[in-house]
């Protein structure tokens, strides 16, 4: 096997000083995270780049499929390694620059010598790597400034490395530099994708879901679960909080007038989630409303929900349209499970016309009737937590049929 | 004491394993439910589903939403082509098949040959081969649709799917539809190649799997207008209660025959070539149809100027299970249509047999069944052989 390590470049760094060795510490501990199945990982991190070393290929491939998938990664390069021997060197550029024989493209050697003892100087090997590629294919052309492939030779004291590959990150921050949220996710469409932007911003996250027994069902909850664990794969493990819903929701469904019973609803599950939220220090609550899609996503009906907290409340899609939502999440892979039918806490006393400008006096006065206070913290009490990825054993129930 | 039978008709269907029959009893007793329904047992089932559809989603190395579960071959081969076709006239109204292929793909052509498609048929080589010449030529910005059959089922001819897939996909819009039903588990194939098929058509009961079971795997997600409408099934593309234990039991044989693969074939190969080492000693009394560069499972061959049911019956008197070209077509009385393809001499086309190896049989088996050979070749041609 031709490759040595994955060299990583990080992404944007807008913490500097302490604060950058805080970043690449976390993302060293993500990527160890993602890739805990393959065992341990030789992780070498510099100040603007991160060497994973290679032990095989089948480890290679894990690599290269899971590593855009994780936040804070810029780019990286697969590298090759060889003796460092000017004949190995040439064999070694070959075999790197058959992987581009079907494309026109322009080229140039780039090469560092770390190593001085090494016999010859840098544009010697340039000279000799480039004169012996070139001849060997009609497709590449010599371009100096801004060629399509640098082929980037470096001799190191242990080794002569290359790499002429640069695969795109995911961008963002590693999952956790910037402190915890509390995710609202209700099973729709919008709050993965929230969930999944604020990783982006390397938010860690938890996950809160209001769970209302009978009326939604078991399917219903295993779509949230396996939503939360989709959610997983962008770096970090995530905890589902289940809340039983149901005696707050009938309650309000007896209590208050149908047509601002939903915004009451919201209200309560608000007040729930920053309980919640306390209790797992969490700094602020993320969720997937979107100005003007429902009537509780008016401006009037967000300052009347938001009234019972101080708490701030993320809310990343604010600005974007269904079908830029739709999108990311066809893009992350949360569509498909998201579009499943099943009623959730949030349609299942739906009352006919809600009012879309509700006043937050009024609210609060038909609220004032009925003790929400006490069934709030019994709910909060008596929640379930799961924590995703999901471990194994619990689907091995099946490994016997299949 | 009880004579052991020979069963040399796996091509035709298979025994299925005692571990599938095992996991499809217990998916029959525990987990029953509809996976369509929201309660409890119903998620569990779906669960279950799942599952299985995701374990052979990665052994075809697509995604589980890519993979239809069917009734068998014959309804994947049907769904892919009708669905194709219709959802496809927009690009244009041009199908390419080969002479070769199963009914269940020739009879769809004919139907939409009636619907005012226009369908081409690639002719095959004395070897059972197309052409890829012949493709080139065939091939129009306006096909929508190829299907060649990876592994054709009377002689086990392998069709050149991937140098195909390249001249299909550089020169058209057309969708590459696969009938695998022979092939699988008996040749790699998956969605892994750049150039490989769109849509694969598998069967669980040629792979020690259950009859009534059946896959339809596409390499992207497809959608069009289907047959079976109903409640919504199968991402909407065949409504009617999922069969989870048909598919729980594919999944587990489709898995075995890929895990077992290499060695099964190792198996086979060295039958083929001992078996096909015996008929050349009968000379001109002997044709083999099929070549050393076809499938190792299927052996077929013809005996000058005798019609196949008689050298069945003979051997199964001696306890030994052979078939003419095809199970479907074995009841009709005229030559089948590959055998017509293949262009063979008219001494030989009556009498066309064929033997398919399956995971139950051992080299004793097919000693015994050389033994039976030779007694069953002096019985009929011995005045013919020297």
């Amino acid at each position: 096997m031709i490759w040595k390590e994955i060299l990583i470049r990080y992404g944007e760094l807008s913490t500097k000083g302490r604060n950058k060795m805080d970043f690449i510490r976390r993302l060293r501990e993500n990527i160890r995270h993602a890739f805990a199945d393959l065992g341990h990982l030789h992780i070498r991190t510099e100040r603007d780049r991160m060497f994973i070393a290679i032990q095989n290929e089948i480890q290679m491939n894990v690599l290269l499929e899971g590593l855009p998938k994780i936040f804070g990664i810029q780019s990286f390069s697969p590298v090759a390694a060889c003796e460092k021997d000017i004949e190995a060197m040439k064999k070694l550029a070959i075999t790197i620059m058959d992987t581009f024989k079907n494309e026109q493209l322009t080229f140039k050697v780039e090469v560092k010598r770390t190593d001085k003892t090494f016999p010859l100087e840098s544009h010697a090997i340039q000279r000799e790597i480039g004169g012996y590629v070139l001849p060997n294919y009609k497709n590449l052309s010599v371009k100096v400034k801004n060629p399509d492939i640098e082929l980037r030779v470096e001799v190191r004291h242990d080794a002569t490395y290359m790499m002429a590959q640069v695969i795109p990150g995911a961008g963002g921050m590693p999952v956790g530099s910037n402190g915890k949220s509390l995710l609202m996710l209700s099973g729709g469409i919008d709050s993965p994708v929230a969930g999944y932007l604020m990783m982006k911003r390397g938010v860690r996250l938890e996950a809160i879901h209001f769970f209302s027994p009978p009326y939604t069902s078991q399917n219903s909850l295993e779509k949230v679960k396996v939503l939360a664990n989709e959610l997983t794969k962008f770096g970090a493990s995530i905890r589902l909080h289940v809340i039983p819903f149901t005696e707050i929701q009938v309650l309000i469904k007896e209590k208050v007038p149908s047509n601002v019973s939903m915004t009451t609803t919201r209200r309560m599950m608000l007040k729930v989630a920053d309980k919640v939220r306390e209790d797992i220090d969490a700094l602020a609550i993320v969720t997937g409303e979107s100005l003007g899609q429902v009537a509780s996503q008016t401006l009037e009906s967000l300052t009347a929900i938001n009234a019972v907290t101080n708490t701030p409340i993320l809310r990343p899609l604010i600005s974007t349209d269904k079908l830029e939502i739709i999108n990311i999440a066809e893009k992350i892979g949360t569509y498909e499970t998201s579009i499943q039918p099943f009623e959730d806490c949030c349609t299942i006393f739906t009352p006919a016309s809600p009012k879309t400008k509700p006043k937050l006096e009024k609210v609060e006065h038909y609220e004032s009737f009925s003790d929400f206070d006490e069934l709030i913290e019994r709910a909060v009490k008596n929640r379930e937590v799961y924590i995703f990825p999901k471990k194994e054993q619990e689907t091995d129930k099946f490994a016997d049929l299949l | 004491m009880e004579v052991k039978t020979i069963y040399l008709d796996n091509s035709a269907t298979t025994k299925p394993l005692k571990e599938v029959m095992q996991a499809f009893m217990v998916v029959n007793e525990q987990y029953y439910a509809n996976p369509a329904s929201i309660h409890a047992m119903g998620v569990e089932a779906n669960n279950l589903l799942m599952r299985a559809r995701e374990q052979v989603a990665d052994i075809l190395q697509t995604e589980a939403k890519n993979v239809l579960f069917t009734s068998g071959g014959t309804e994947s081969n049907n769904t892919a082509i009708l669905g194709l076709a219709h959802s496809n006239t927009h690009k244009g109204k041009h199908i390419i098949t080969t002479e070769i292929e199963h009914p269940s793909v020739l009879e769809s052509v004919k139907q939409l040959e009636k619907e005012g498609f226009e369908v081409e048929y690639l002719p095959v080589d004395q070897n059972g081969v197309i052409s890829l010449d012949d493709l080139r030529a065939k091939v129009r910005k306006d096909t929508i649709l190829v299907s060649i059959m990876h592994v054709n089922n009377e002689m086990g001819a392998i069709q050149p799917i991937f140098e195909a897939a390249k001249i299909i996909h550089n020169m058209s819009r057309a969708a590459f539809h696969v009938d695998a039903v022979q092939s699988f588990g008996k040749l790699p194939l998956a969605f892994n190649h750049e150039d490989g098929p769109d849509c694969i058509s598998i069967s669980g009961h040629k792979i020690h799997g259950f009859k009534g079971s059946g896959v339809l795997a596409f390499r992207t997600h497809m959608k069009w207008q289907p047959y079976a409408l109903g409640g919504g099934q199968e991402y909407g593309l065949r409504s009617g209660t999922v069969a989870v234990p048909q598919a729980v039991a594919l999944s587990k044989a489709a898995r075995i025959a890929v895990e077992s693969r290499v060695d099964q074939e190792k198996k086979y190969r060295k039958w083929h070539d001992e078996i096909c080492l015996q008929l050349r000693e009968y000379g001109e009394a002997v044709h083999i149809l099929s070549t050393p560069q076809g499938a190792a499972h299927i052996l077929s061959f013809s005996i000058r100027d005798l019609k196949g049911e008689v050298i069945i019956n003979a051997m199964q008197k001696r306890q030994v299970i052979v078939s003419t070209s095809s199970a479907c077509s074995s009841k009709q009385t005229k030559t089948s249509h590959v055998v017509e393809a293949l262009k063979l001499d008219e001494h030989f086309k009556k009498g066309v047999i064929r033997l398919s190896f399956g995971a139950y049989l051992s080299d004793e088996d097919i000693a015994k069944f050389k033994d039976v050979l030779n007694e069953v070749m002096m019985e009929l041609k011995g005045e013919h052989i020297q």
